[in-house]
């Protein structure tokens, strides 16, 4: 008798903690550094987010236009003390904060995008942008004329600079006359200012205009200019129907879900992630019907050879704009040498400085 | 440089210096009466976002426009209501509504950040816009910019030989001797802050309805603060606001410019050029002091005689 009621009683408790298990969701919260309707960055990790959402067990929150420094510690800890279980803070700025914040909280999981730093709790991670850059580039190289390529940029830090000697390479691949001329503007996101520059490089004789900007000002720009245009970060082929040929743009939506998954079954290590085109993180925006169908498989085939490892973006030789070979014939750039790259390849106009 | 490349540079200096000039002749206007008013970005912000939200939901350019102006009037009352009722700091009461209109646009517009709304679009005049070179860089825009060609000529005219202007400048100048010719120190202040913050409100609008037609938090980026400063370039005088404000337009177009064209200087040496000529700006205008036009009683509240 009382060997049957031992038994019913931990049945019964295994039952009523599995009923927990299932009753507890994971907590998931996102901060983001400009507001999602932007159609750029934080629209895009925002995606990511609506993925995670619909996955079983997982509730998500967010908070947006968060400024990087002391504010955003506030939004994080906030967060850390409500009783998160996993949180991503998805910009470079965000990186000391969230340090700080995991320190204090070792049992919650901090996810930080685009920066280097590392904790047993806190992972770091971002995206091989340059290599739909690349592609972006083919597209934009084959279908200019005038063979002058405008690209307007945001600050020149290495994860710009990369972006750019990809297109210049993507560009020269399909183009050996094409140059591309730099307009540097000093923001991220300030449509008025990123339009002038835009135009600025219409007025040299720029017919195609790419931009590492957040805001869909330079695409106005090549729409009212009837030119073409590449976007960034999402599709935003809704702003310049006429001139979008094609995006470079995040796909967080599976990466996000992995993590998820990992914390879920308690899998999750702290490491630092820079996944590529292979896991799914950045790819190209559906082509314009502009672009000819026989371009669009060009790029489709080196798409390919990136993502099953045949091609390399930076494999030498590669020289600088004074011709100095950077790369040797043979090699390729290593991580290290790409996430610390200052140097413009040659056929680029305008200067890193 | 040739002339295919100075045409256009001269004519993006006019569409970038168009919101700057708005904004410079409001707070001309307003300090004309005597006023300081600091919340030229606050006040420029709220016409922007409320330019954007009535043409989106109207479609109409022009009604978004009129609505920026009245928008920007009533928000400028604010600071009438601090320094004409209750004798508030001019200064503190300025940066108090630059605090709020901003953050008043960033509350009501995060939700719309990356739509974009129906705009103005250039129009060029006829015969005018065929002219050799005068006609690309003057006569081939939105009609926005059109309007910043009348309203300089007609506000000197105002503050010269209306009735209603020079009492404005009387109140700006000599509150206690206008007091006792008779005008109100206090009606011709709420007009001149009123009014000034109308224009404010138009060059907001000018960024979202016509130099791009999208919306963003920060969309004026700074810009109402260089008009402050070009109030003290332009010696109070309209005239001399249009040549500042199409300057700094074209510093601003030109180290674009001079970035796309391949030069090796660094962009942030040509990123500061606006900035460091601000600074220049106000030095210079500072060793002229005495016949700047600066009102004789700015920034002075006066108690309402009983």
């Amino acid at each position: 008798m009382r060997v049957v009621t031992i038994i019913s009683v931990l049945l019964l408790s295994m039952v009523m903690a599995a009923h927990a298990a299932a009753e507890k969701e994971l907590q998931v919260g996102f901060v983001y550094v400009s507001p999602i309707g932007d159609a750029g960055y934080s629209y895009a990790h925002d995606k990511g987010r609506q993925a995670v959402e619909g996955m079983d067990g997982v509730k998500t929150s967010y908070v947006e236009s968060v400024k990087e420094g002391p504010d955003s510690e506030r939004v994080i800890l906030n967060m850390a003390r409500k009783g998160y279980d996993l949180i991503f803070a998805t910009s470079f700025g965000y990186m000391d904060p969230m340090l700080k914040v995991a320190r204090q909280f070792p049992k919650t999981v901090f996810m930080h995008c685009a920066g280097f730093k590392k904790a047993d709790n806190m992972g770091n991670y971002f995206g091989r942008m340059y290599q739909a850059r690349y592609l972006s580039g083919m597209v934009a190289g084959a279908m200019s004329k005038s063979n002058i390529l405008g690209y307007v940029a945001a600050f020149p830090i290495p994860e710009v600079i990369r972006g750019i000697n990809a297109f210049t390479l993507g560009a020269q691949a399909v183009n050996p006359e094409v140059s591309v001329r730099v307009v540097w503007t000093k923001t991220w996101y300030d449509p008025a200012t990123e339009k002038e520059a835009a135009k600025s490089l219409l007025d040299v004789g720029a017919d195609v205009i790419a931009q590492h900007q957040d805001s869909p000002g330079p695409q106005e720009a090549a729409q009212e200019k009837g030119v073409y245009s590449i976007g960034y970060n999402s599709d935003m082929s809704g702003f310049a129907p006429k001139a979008h040929l094609t995006a470079a743009i995040w796909n967080w939506g599976p990466y996000y879900s992995e993590i998820v998954r990992q914390v879920q079954d308690g899998s999750w290590k702290a490491e630092a992630a820079w996944r590529g085109m292979d896991a799914g993180i950045v790819e190209l925006a559906p082509f314009g019907p502009m672009v000819p169908k026989q371009l669009q498989d060009q790029v489709r085939a080196k798409q390919e050879e990136i993502v099953s490892g045949a091609f390399h973006v930076f494999s030498g030789p590669i020289k600088d704009q004074q011709g100095a070979v950077k790369i040797p014939a043979g090699s390729m750039a290593t991580d290290q040498e790409m996430l610390g790259m200052t140097w413009f390849v040659q056929g680029v106009v305008g200067t890193t400085e | 440089m040739t002339l295919e490349m100075i045409i256009p540079l001269l004519a993006a200096a006019i569409v970038a210096g168009t919101p700057i000039l708005y904004a410079t002749l409001g707070e001309i206007l307003t300090e004309k009466s005597g006023v300081l008013n600091l919340g030229v970005e606050g006040i420029m912000i709220v016409g922007s976002l409320t330019g954007f939200l009535v043409a989106y939901s109207s479609g109409s350019p022009w009604l978004a426009f009129a609505a920026a102006g009245l928008a920007g009037g009533i928000t400028a009352s604010l600071h009438g209501l601090v320094c004409l009722i209750f004798q508030g700091n001019q200064v503190v009461s300025g940066l108090a509504l630059t605090i709020l209109g901003t953050g008043f646009a960033n509350y009501f517009g995060t939700s719309y950040v990356g739509l974009s709304a129906p705009g103005f679009q250039p129009y060029p005049i006829p015969w005018l816009a065929d002219l050799p070179i005068l006609g690309p860089i003057l006569f081939q825009h939105d009609p926005l910019v059109y309007l910043t060609y009348l309203i300089p000529p007609c506000m000197w005219l105002f503050l010269n030989n209306s009735r209603y202007g020079l009492g404005i400048r009387a109140v700006g100048e000599y509150p206690e001797a206008a007091t006792a010719a008779g005008l109100s120190v206090a009606v011709h202040r709420w007009w001149g802050i009123m009014g000034g913050g109308f224009l404010m409100g138009l060059g907001g609008a000018y960024l979202s309805l016509a130099y791009t037609h999208l919306w963003t938090n920060n969309l004026t980026a700074g810009r109402g603060w260089i008009a402050v400063a070009l109030v003290i370039f332009a010696f109070w005088r309209p005239g001399r606001a249009v040549f500042g404000a199409y300057l700094f337009g074209g510093i601003m177009a030109l180290q674009m410019r001079l970035q796309a064209s391949g030069t090796q200087l660094p962009s942030s040496l040509l990123l500061m050029l606006p900035y460091g000529l601000t600074v220049v700006v106000l030095v210079l205008s500072s060793l002229g002091r005495g016949r700047t036009g600066e009102p004789a009683a700015l920034g002075v509240n006066i108690e309402p005689a009983d």
